[in-house]
C-alpha cells in the first residue's frame, strides 16, 4: 500500500511539475495545487499506513495510529489552501494590470 | 519552563491583528507600531540578558514534555538574532510614516509588518523542524502581503514570481520533513540531534540534509539559487526592500546554521566541503551582480548575496571560530544591510530617481546624508575599526587556519569589490556636478534618525567589539557542541 501511494504521489508531482514549467500563470498555479497534494500524500504515507485505535490511552489496546502525520497534513493543508487563493487573486491582479498571463510577457527588462 | 519565550512572538502577533481595526486613523497605527516595537526590543533585550547569563530558556507550549509537543527553544543564538530583528523593526516602525504613501500605509502596512517580525522572531525560537516550516510561512505571508502592496505593474510582475519560487520550496520543505520523520520518528530538533548522532548519517540522511540545504538555499539566495532574488526585493518601497533584504534571507541563513551544526553533522566531508565550494560561487556571482547595474537599489540587493557567501563560509569550514564569525557576520549584516536600504531610499527621495547616472553632486544639499552613506559603505566593506572587519577577520582567520586558501582569496576579492559596486555610489552620486534636484517631493530628515540608529548599532558592534566578542565566541562554541543544546531541551 505504501508504495502504491508513493507512486500516486510521484505522479502528482510529475505532473505538478510539468504544469509548472508552462506559460500560462493559470496552468502554473494548478500545477502548484497538484505539487502540494502530493506533498500532503506523500507526508500521510511516510507516516506508515497501518490501521490501528485512535492514540488515547485504553487498557488492553497496543495498537496505536501514528497522530503526528495527520497533525502535520492539517496544518500544510491550511497553509497551501491560503496561500493557493491569494496566488489566484494575485494572478487576476497581475493579468488586469498586465494585460497578459503568458510568463514569457512578463519577463522584463526593467527601465534601464 | 519560561513563558517569556513566546512574548517577541505573541506581542506583534497580536499588536498586528489589533491595528487592523484602526486602519484610517494613521497616527494610532504609526504611534502604535512604534511603541510595540520599542517594547518588543525591551522585552528581548531582557530576554537576551537572562539567556546569556543563566543559559537557554525552554517553553513547551501546551505543557507537553520536549519530545512529544512544540518547544521554543531560546538559545545564544536565537536570541541575540531576535534582539536584531527587534532593532530593524524599531528603525523601520520610524522609516516607514515618512517615506511611505497613504495609500499603502492604510492598506494594513504595518499589520503586515508586524507580522512579518513575529514570524522571523518565531522562526529563530522555534525547537521544532515542523513548527519552523510552520513559522516560514508565517512570515512568507506577511511579506506576500508587502511585496503586492501598492499594486504597481512591475511589483505584480515580480511578486508572481516571489510567491511561485517561495510556493515551490515550502513544498519541498514539508516533503523533506516528512523524508525526515519517516528516517527518524521525530520533528523535535534536539531528538533529531540524538538520532541522527546515533545511527551514524548514511546515504538516506546525507540526502535528506542535502534537500534541506536546497530549500534554505531557496530563501537564502544562494548561489545558484539567487536569481530571484534582487528584482524582487527592490520593485516595493525602500523600507519594505529593507525589512526583505536584512530578515528574510537571513532566516534562511539562521536555518542552514541551525540544522548543520544541529543535526547533520555526521557526514561533515561531503555536506561541509559542498558548502565552501558553493560560498566561492556566491561571493563571486553576487559582487559581479552589484557591479553590472546602475539602478542604486539593485546594487545593494545583490550585495546581499556575497554577504550570504561569507556566512556559509564560515559554516562550511565548521570550526568555534569560524561559526562565531558568522554568527558576528549575520548580524552585523542585518543591521548594514538595512540602513544601506534606508540610504537608498533617502537618496531616491532626494534626488528623485535611482538611477545612478541620472544623480551627482548630492553632497553640496545634502551633506550629513552623504557622510552617512560613506560610513555605511565602509562599515559594509569591512574596514577597520567598523563592525563588518570583526566579522571577516573571524572568518578568514578562521579560512586560513583550516587551509582553505581559495576559498579565503575570493572572500578577499570580493570584499574589495564590494567596496567598489557601494563607493561608486558615493563618487556618482554625491560628487561632482550639482543636479537639478526635483521641486516637489518629500522632506528626508525625519529618515535620519531611523539611519544613525541603526548605524549606531552597527558602529557599536564595531568599536564595542570587546564587550560582544565573548558572547558571540561563546555562541561558536554552544553550536559546535550541540549535546548542551539537546540536554537543555531533553532535560536529561
Amino acid at each position: 500500500m505504501e508504495i502504491l501511494m508513493s507512486i500516486l504521489a510521484g505522479i502528482l508531482f510529475a505532473t505538478g511539475v510539468y504544469l509548472l514549467l508552462q506559460r500560462q500563470l493559470l496552468k502554473i498555479i494548478f500545477g502548484t495545487a497538484l505539487l502540494s497534494h502530493g506533498a500532503h500524500l506523500f507526508i500521510l504515507t511516510m507516516g506508515k499506513l497501518n490501521r490501528g485505535a485512535p492514540p488515547i490511552l485504553v487498557e488492553g489496546i497496543e495498537d496505536y495510529v501514528d497522530p503526528l502525520p495527520q497533525a502535520l497534513i492539517l496544518t500544510s493543508i491550511v497553509i497551501s489552501f491560503g496561500v493557493t487563493s491569494f496566488l489566484l487573486v494575485l494572478a487576476y491582479r497581475a493579468y488586469k494590470t498586465n494585460q497578459t498571463d503568458n510568463m514569457e510577457h512578463l519577463r522584463g527588462n526593467d527601465h534601464e | 519552563m519560561s513563558n517569556l519565550v513566546i512574548l517577541p512572538i505573541l506581542i506583534p502577533l497580536l499588536a498586528g491583528a489589533i491595528l487592523v481595526f484602526w486602519r484610517k486613523k494613521l497616527m494610532v497605527v504609526r504611534v502604535g507600531a512604534q511603541l510595540v516595537t520599542i517594547i518588543n526590543l525591551i522585552v528581548s533585550s531582557y530576554m537576551a540578558y537572562v539567556i546569556l547569563q543563566d543559559g537557554p530558556l525552554i517553553l513547551e507550549t501546551g505543557g507537553w514534555m520536549a519530545p512529544y509537543g512544540i518547544i521554543l527553544v531560546g538559545d545564544g543564538l536565537s536570541i541575540v538574532l531576535v534582539v536584531t530583528t527587534n532593532i530593524i523593526a524599531v528603525a523601520s516602525a520610524f522609516y516607514a510614516p515618512n517615506s511611505l504613501d497613504k495609500g499603502r500605509e492604510e492598506h494594513y502596512f504595518y499589520t503586515f509588518f508586524l507580522m512579518l517580525i513575529a514570524g522571523v522572531s518565531g522562526a529563530f525560537l522555534t525547537g521544532d523542524i515542523f513548527n519552523l516550516f510552520v513559522f516560514f510561512e508565517v512570515l512568507l505571508m506577511a511579506s506576500y502581503g508587502m511585496i503586492v502592496l501598492g499594486g504597481t505593474k512591475e511589483q505584480l510582475r515580480e511578486s508572481i514570481k516571489y510567491v511561485l519560487l517561495n510556493l515551490f520550496s515550502s513544498i519541498l520543505f514539508v516533503t523533506t520533513v516528512s523524508f525526515l520523520y519517516s528516517v527518524t520518528g521525530t520533528i523535535n530538533m534536539a531528538q533529531l540531534s540524538e538520532r541522527v548522532g546515533q545511527v551514524n548519517q548514511d546515504g538516506i540522511l546525507t540526502t535528506i540534509a542535502i534537500l534541506f540545504f536546497v530549500v534554505f538555499a531557496t530563501k537564502g539566495a544562494l548561489f545558484p539559487l539567487y536569481f530571484w532574488m534582487p528584482h524582487s526585493y527592490t520593485k516595493p518601497p525602500a523600507v519594505i526592500s529593507a525589512l526583505f533584504g536584512a530578515l528574510l534571507t537571513k532566516v534562511g541563513i539562521y536555518s542552514i546554521l541551525r540544522v548543520f551544526t544541529l543535526i547533520f553533522i555526521g557526514n561533515i566531508d561531503y555536506t561541509h566541503t559542498f558548502f565552501i565550494f558553493l560560498a566561492g560561487f556566491t561571493l563571486l556571482f553576487g559582487v559581479a551582480g552589484a557591479l553590472s547595474t546602475n539602478n542604486i537599489k539593485l546594487i545593494i540587493a545583490y550585495n546581499i548575496i556575497p554577504a550570504i557567501g561569507f556566512m556559509v563560509m564560515g559554516i562550511g569550514i565548521f570550526t568555534d571560530l569560524s561559526v562565531a564569525g558568522a554568527v558576528y557576520y549575520l548580524i552585523h549584516d542585518m543591521i548594514i544591510k538595512a540602513a544601506l536600504f534606508f540610504l537608498v531610499g533617502a537618496i531616491a527621495i532626494a534626488a528623485g530617481t535611482s538611477d545612478l547616472r541620472k544623480i551627482s553632486g548630492l553632497i553640496k544639499h545634502y551633506p550629513l546624508l552623504g557622510w552617512l552613506f560613506f560610513i555605511a559603505c565602509i562599515t559594509l566593506a569591512g574596514i577597520p575599526p567598523f563592525s563588518g572587519f570583526i566579522g571577516k577577520l573571524l572568518l578568514l582567520k578562521s579560512a586560513f587556519a583550516n587551509e582553505n586558501f581559495i576559498v579565503a582569496g575570493i572572500g578577499l576579492l570580493a570584499s574589495l569589490l564590494i567596496l567598489i559596486s557601494v563607493i561608486r555610489i558615493f563618487v556618482q552620486g554625491f560628487w561632482g556636478e550639482s543636479m537639478s534636484l526635483p521641486t516637489e517631493k518629500r522632506s528626508i530628515k525625519p529618515l535620519y534618525f531611523p539611519i544613525s540608529f541603526l548605524l549606531f548599532f552597527s558602529i557599536l558592534l564595531g568599536v564595542g567589539a570587546e564587550w560582544f566578542l565573548p558572547h558571540i565566541q561563546q555562541i561558536g562554541v554552544d553550536l559546535m557542541n550541540p549535546s548542551g543544546y539537546v540536554d537543555a531541551v531533553l532535560k536529561e
